[in-house]
């Protein structure tokens, strides 16, 4: 698990930002081929520094957005008034208005913000449980390890959105149905990476030295193997938070999410589709956008921390 | 290692065989946990099955109607009723679909696989082009839009997708239907008519499955510019068509064919949302219908035939593996 470690030490020039030339193999194999700088190397750096960085200004503003615009526009500002329902976009209302008048542009931020804290929540449940799970797979060994191998695999044979759309139809729609599946279907990642992590830790010189200090393997696993996971606990949160609310806003489009006074942008989604009939293009195109934008940015900033922590990891996929 | 003496043909037998057997305690799993699930819940069969004559009914009439379902018996009870009766063909009745499970499923599983089937080939064939036209020049003008454009199809959901497409080309254009299998008015499927109506969720299917094409076909096809056997070919001179194509090409596909199957989880996800825009007739749309109406005997029905269809994926995944590959053989 060469690929795994937390270091940054490894890196090796050519590495740059992850971008070094050659196959995901042996690491002297790649430095055999430094002398061969890929046409397009420097710019692509230059690119991706600035996709961090816009990340970055993205998730700020998105944040900033559903923090501070609740205050200063506080939802009764959102009066219905049919005088003003469908209103394209134009200057008075940048999004334009929905079915009933309401302006689109502050019920999609409020949307986002239903959606950013369910999808947080989910995101953080899920990957919690993946840790534990991981760590205890791979710090126990044997037939526990193999038992939630075989638990993984199970779970990854029932496809994610069936079996959050079994259980929310079970438990009925509403917020902790919907982290409930989020937590079910999303944990199973997670849990291989950290339990990968254990594994390659548990070889480590100052394991070795805890257990023939006579530390007992809870205190191993807790004070000694979880702190070592965290980095990439951590990554997997972020990188979970996108597919949260992807799986949420899909399951709240479907009717099956959350119940319709949490207008989370899916089920503004879902709202709109009668307008969208009547030629209305603008109460389905903006809600999708706000669902994309933080995503993208969220993916792009995990991306570069995933390069900070796996930098041997040539892989460029974010997803 | 496989033995090279025996044809592959056997052993490749013997891989499906071994995993039929390992399906077993999986779909076993599977469908205890739907039991599970359902127990655990607050749903109760009765009153679905009773509906609203169920808020006026008698405790007596309820009591009898919880013993005749099975209802009163332990969980462990109702799963191996279920399970037996599911043997001998018996998969119970969809309540809202007024019509015995296996039929349901009969009727709307060939039109599920059609449209998933045109928009996996689609996806594939538009996926490889667009992956090796992007790796040709990584970090290139071409290479940026293509990456671009495919990390925010990812991102984007498959509904929304759906929806803008019928916006513009049923509304708009009015080039395509906006959905169902046949014009209003008529339920005579004739060939045209199909053709006309799966053309505009296929391509949005199509479209939700192409950024993972492109991504890993870019991904491998640039990783196997930058080897040797591609420096060797471009020593000798060749074309770099020919490199291109058949070395790069060749490499750096293989890996991303033999994952194909393992996307059918993805697939089923995209048709679940697609099929439920478009009202397309399938099995996928009646899940949704199935979850919204809590029809449990519908739902448990079509979780395991997904499960299964996943277990076949990874099936096809790995037989195919072993034979791009023969090192890796059909062991697994």
């Amino acid at each position: 698990m060469a690929d795994s470690h937390t270091t940054a030490t490894g890196r090796h020039p050519a590495a740059g930002a992850g971008t070094a030339p050659g196959p995901d193999a042996a690491p002297d194999a790649a430095e055999a081929v430094t002398w061969h700088r890929r046409p397009g190397a420097g710019r692509q750096r230059r690119t991706r520094t600035v996709r961090v960085r816009v990340s970055a200004v993205l998730v700020a503003a998105v944040v900033l957005a559903v923090l501070v615009v609740p205050l200063l526009f506080p939802l009764d500002s959102q009066s219905v008034d049919l005088a003003q329902k469908l209103h394209a976009p134009s200057l008075a209302h940048p999004f334009g208005t929905d079915e009933v008048g309401r302006d689109l542009l502050l019920r999609c931020v409020y949307g986002l913000r239903v959606s950013l804290l369910v999808g947080v929540v989910a995101a953080l449940v899920a990957v919690g449980v993946g840790t534990a799970v991981g760590t205890l797979a791979g710090a126990l060994g044997g037939w526990a390890d193999r038992a939630v191998m075989r638990l993984v695999d199970l779970f990854s044979s029932v496809p994610h959105l069936l079996l959050g759309i079994f259980i929310v139809a079970m438990f009925r729609p509403g917020v902790w149905p919907v982290i409930l599946s989020v937590a079910l279907t999303h944990w199973l990642s997670t849990a291989r990476i950290v339990r990968a992590e254990v594994l390659s830790l548990r070889a480590r010189p100052h394991i070795d030295a805890a257990v023939s200090g006579g530390a007992s393997r809870w205190r191993v696993a807790v004070r000694h193997l979880l702190p070592g996971v965290l980095p990439q606990a951590g990554l997997a949160a972020v990188l979970m938070v996108p597919h949260a609310i992807w799986h949420e806003s899909a399951l709240s489009f479907l009717g099956l999410g959350l119940p319709a006074h949490e207008a989370s942008l899916g089920i503004m989604v879902n709202a709109a589709r009668g307008s969208l009939l009547a030629g209305a293009w603008w109460p389905t195109l903006f809600p999708g956008l706000f669902l994309i934008v933080p995503t993208l940015a969220l993916a792009g900033l995990a991306g570069a921390w995933r390069e900070r922590i796996n930098p041997r990891r040539r892989s460029e996929l974010m997803l | 290692m496989i033995t090279r003496t025996s044809p592959t043909w056997a052993a490749m037998a013997r891989m499906t065989g071994r995993r039929a057997l390992l399906a077993v305690p999986v779909l076993l799993a599977v469908t205890f946990g739907v039991f599970a699930v359902a127990a655990a819940s607050p749903f109760d069969p009765v009153r679905a099955y009773a509906g609203d004559a169920g808020l006026t009914a008698s405790q007596a009439n309820l009591d009898q109607l919880r013993h005749n379902l099975g209802v009163d018996q332990p969980l462990i009870g109702r799963w191996w009723h279920w399970l037996t009766a599911a043997l001998t063909g018996d998969l119970g009745d969809s309540a809202t679909l007024r019509a015995p499970v296996t039929q349901v499923i009969g009727e709307r599983l060939g039109w599920s696989v059609l449209l998933c089937a045109l928009a996996f080939v689609l996806a594939v064939v538009v996926g490889t082009a667009l992956g090796v036209a992007a790796a040709r020049r990584r970090g290139g003008l071409l290479d940026r839009a293509v990456t671009s454009l495919a990390y925010t199809l990812e991102a984007a959901p498959p509904f929304w997708l759906g929806l803008l497409a019928v916006w513009l080309f049923a509304l708009k254009l009015g080039v395509l239907p906006a959905g169902g299998l046949t014009d209003t008015g008529t339920d005579l499927a004739t060939p045209g008519q199909i053709v006309r109506h799966v053309t505009l969720p296929a391509l949005v299917l199509a479209v939700s499955q192409l950024p993972w094409f492109v991504l890993y076909v870019r991904q491998g096809v640039g990783d196997a510019l930058e080897e040797d056997p591609v420096r060797g070919a471009r020593a000798r001179g060749l074309r770099e068509r020919t490199v291109l194509l058949h070395h790069a090409l060749r490499s750096g596909l293989l890996p991303v064919l033999t994952l194909i199957g393992s996307r059918v989880p993805e697939l089923i996800t995209g048709a679940l949302l697609v099929e439920t825009v478009f009202s397309w007739p399938g099995i996928a749309a009646a899940t949704v219908e199935a979850a919204t109406a809590v029809d449990f005997p519908l739902l448990a029905a079509l979780t395991v035939l997904a499960t299964a269809a996943v277990l076949v994926g990874n099936l096809l995944s790995d037989l195919l593996y072993g034979l791009a590959d023969p090192r890796v053989g059909f062991d697994g």
